[in-house]
């Protein structure tokens, strides 16, 4: 299946990526092509094979509910790149007061 | 490599194996300061430069000289300073390391010093190793070349116009280059094995699950994986027992302890070490798209596990043709939710637009931020989970990963391992196979299916092409069954010294 340029841009904006005309372009021949590998697989009969998430199978680990030592918060915040106290601090994204 | 020995007489540190050097480590025959320093007059003379390799993106003389004088000190009161004592270790940029940068090859984290060591980092050290940098890599791991580097291709020493393959690339070469005897990779549809093969080393991907994955950059979480690079089996199976075990910190890590190696090296090693062992060779490893060098160097190989006793059939895998639809839609839908957390809050790089909002600050961040390749997969993860495509696109492959799984379920019914070649072409040069990112998937043909299945995988050196760039034969076995594979490169190693053979460096030619 071809993808549009359309496509391409919603895509982008699901997946948080500013894409410039040229990518955009670009990434429309590129996907496309990928794409009609990938439709192979709509040939191939899966009725009622169980889908695989992990292939190895595995139940889920639970521990005591008891604190353990954790990253101080000075530790935590060195790589932010913009902070305020205690907090990473981001661009406002609420209107209002 | 360089003349074995120098003006004193003293073996070079930098052409013994990893086991040889802490050996003399712990005998007080070198000291880690010694071997350390070796390493890194290495390192400086061969990958710095324009001519240089750009296997490290970046060294660490003083942690690394710090941890050598702490491994001599112990050796001086007597205390036991571990089974890799003053081995210098090298790491794939996605292991996450205390104050010491790590980027993933990506400007989007360059500059991030992270605040803590991932599990198999912390086992290196508490072993003796000496962590002497961070390595080149594709960018998050997603390449096979090592041409997504945001910071430049990493040179292959057999020929510098060539890759190393990827995405371990760097990890890859330094082994090949006598910079340091182990490194870390990581593998997730061929990045530990396809590089290993295109450098002449020996590389493994270890049974899902077996090595830690905490502490190490997720590109896609039900694939990745651990795993050592060598120059000898000896040194591989060492590197991979100090790494693995369980490890609460991961919850995918299996509880029940790997079995030792050691008896399974030993075993190959005896004349007719593998009776008693069944090779299959899957018809649809054995192509016409596979370079007829390749192929050759393969099939002689496994006429050597044969004469070693081994017992070689016929296999099937059938859903193989199938395997990497399957993967890039199961690798990019992981990647394009696992890289969602890079956004420019809590590490890492921040674009502000002025006036921007949130929306905008995410947005402009991870354009400036990723790379093409990165991009492209993020994309092609976000279709694939689109709301109305889910069914179509990611269930459906995990559904095909079944049918992968068990077709090697039924084969190890009957084998102990299967053996193919590890890619279907030796390296190829730099820029060839960049413009069309479909040629480049095709490079990981062989290794992705591994990755689906969870199953361990090996790559062995098997010969060479008749320009002198190396081949690698490819060793897959049952969960948890790293053992037999061992087994198998122990028994070809003694039987062959292909894995001896090192590239003389440009430098050195000179």
């Amino acid at each position: 299946m071809a993808i549009t340029r359309d496509e391409v841009k919603e895509i982008a904006e699901l997946a948080r990526l500013s894409l410039s005309d040229e990518e955009v372009t670009r990434f429309t021949g590129q996907l496309g092509s990928i794409l009609e590998h990938i439709d192979a697989l709509s040939a191939l009969d899966t009725t009622g094979i169980e889908p695989t998430t992990h292939a190895v199978p595995m139940d889920c680990p639970l521990r005591e509910d008891v604190a353990g030592a954790a990253l101080p918060a000075e530790r935590a915040l060195a790589a932010a790149p913009v902070r305020s106290g205690d907090f990473f601090e981001v661009p406002k994204f609420v209107s209002g007061s | 490599m360089s003349a074995a020995s120098t003006g004193t007489g003293t073996t070079d540190p930098t052409t013994m194996s990893a086991l040889a050097l802490a050996r003399a480590v712990r005998q007080r025959e070198l000291s880690a300061r010694e071997v350390t320093t070796a390493h890194l007059a290495r390192i400086a003379a061969f990958d710095k430069g324009e001519r240089g390799l750009n296997a490290f993106l970046r060294t660490d003389e003083a942690g690394a000289l710090a941890a050598a004088d702490a491994v001599d000190a112990k050796v001086a009161r007597g205390e036991d300073p571990g089974v890799l004592a003053g081995v210098p270790v090298g790491l794939k940029d996605l292991f996450v390391t205390e104050n010491l940068e790590t980027t993933c090859a990506s400007k989007i984290l360059q500059g991030w010093i992270p605040p803590y060591d991932g599990t198999a980092v912390a086992r290196l050290r508490a072993a003796g190793a000496i962590i002497v940098g961070k390595l080149n890599m594709d960018e998050f791991a997603m390449g096979s070349s090592n041409e997504n580097s945001a910071f430049g291709p990493c040179r292959n020493p057999w020929d510098p116009t060539r890759v190393t393959g990827g995405s371990s690339g760097g990890s890859a070469a330094a082994v090949a280059a006598g910079f340091c005897p182990i490194t870390l990779g990581t593998d997730t549809g061929g990045s530990i094995r396809q590089p290993a093969a295109l450098t002449g080393v020996l590389g493994i991907k270890p049974t899902y699950g077996r090595v830690s994955r905490y502490g190490v950059v997720a590109f896609a979480s039900s694939l990745d994986q651990v795993g050592p690079f060598a120059g000898c089996v000896e040194d591989l199976a060492l590197a991979l027992e100090v790494i693995s075990g369980h490890d609460p910190l991961d919850a995918t890590s299996i509880v029940e302890a790997p079995s030792a190696l050691g008896p399974a090296l030993a075993a190959g090693g005896r004349p007719q070490g593998l009776a008693g062992l069944t090779v299959g060779l899957p018809r649809e490893y054995f192509i016409p798209g596979t370079d007829a060098e390749v192929d050759a160097a393969v099939r002689a190989a496994i006429r050597e596990l044969e004469s070693a006793g081994a017992r070689v059939i016929d296999v099937s895998l059938p859903h193989t043709p199938h395997a990497l639809a399957t993967y890039y839609l199961i690798a990019p839908a992981e990647c394009s939710s696992n890289l969602a957390r890079f956004d420019g809050v809590r590490y890492g790089r921040r674009v502000q637009p002025p006036g921007g909002d949130l929306a905008a600050m995410y947005q402009a961040t991870r354009e400036a931020g990723f790379g093409d390749e990165v991009k492209r997969r993020i994309m092609l993860g976000t279709y694939a989970l689109r709301s109305g495509y889910y069914d179509a696109y990611y269930r459906k492959a995990q559904q095909v990963r079944t049918l992968i799984a068990d077709d090697f379920r039924k084969v190890f019914a009957s084998c102990d391992a299967v053996a193919t070649p590890t890619s279907p072409t030796a390296a190829f040069k730099i820029g060839e196979k960049t413009a069309d990112p479909v040629q480049m998937y095709l490079a990981d043909v062989f290794t992705l299916s591994c990755n689906l299945a969870g199953l361990p995988g090996m790559s062995i050196p098997c010969g060479f092409t008749r320009a002198g760039l190396p081949i690698g034969l490819q060793l897959m076995g049952r969960p948890l069954g790293e053992a037999a594979l061992f087994q198998l490169a122990a028994a070809y190693a003694a039987r062959t010294d292909h894995a001896r053979r090192r590239p003389t460096l440009a430098l050195e030619a000179a």
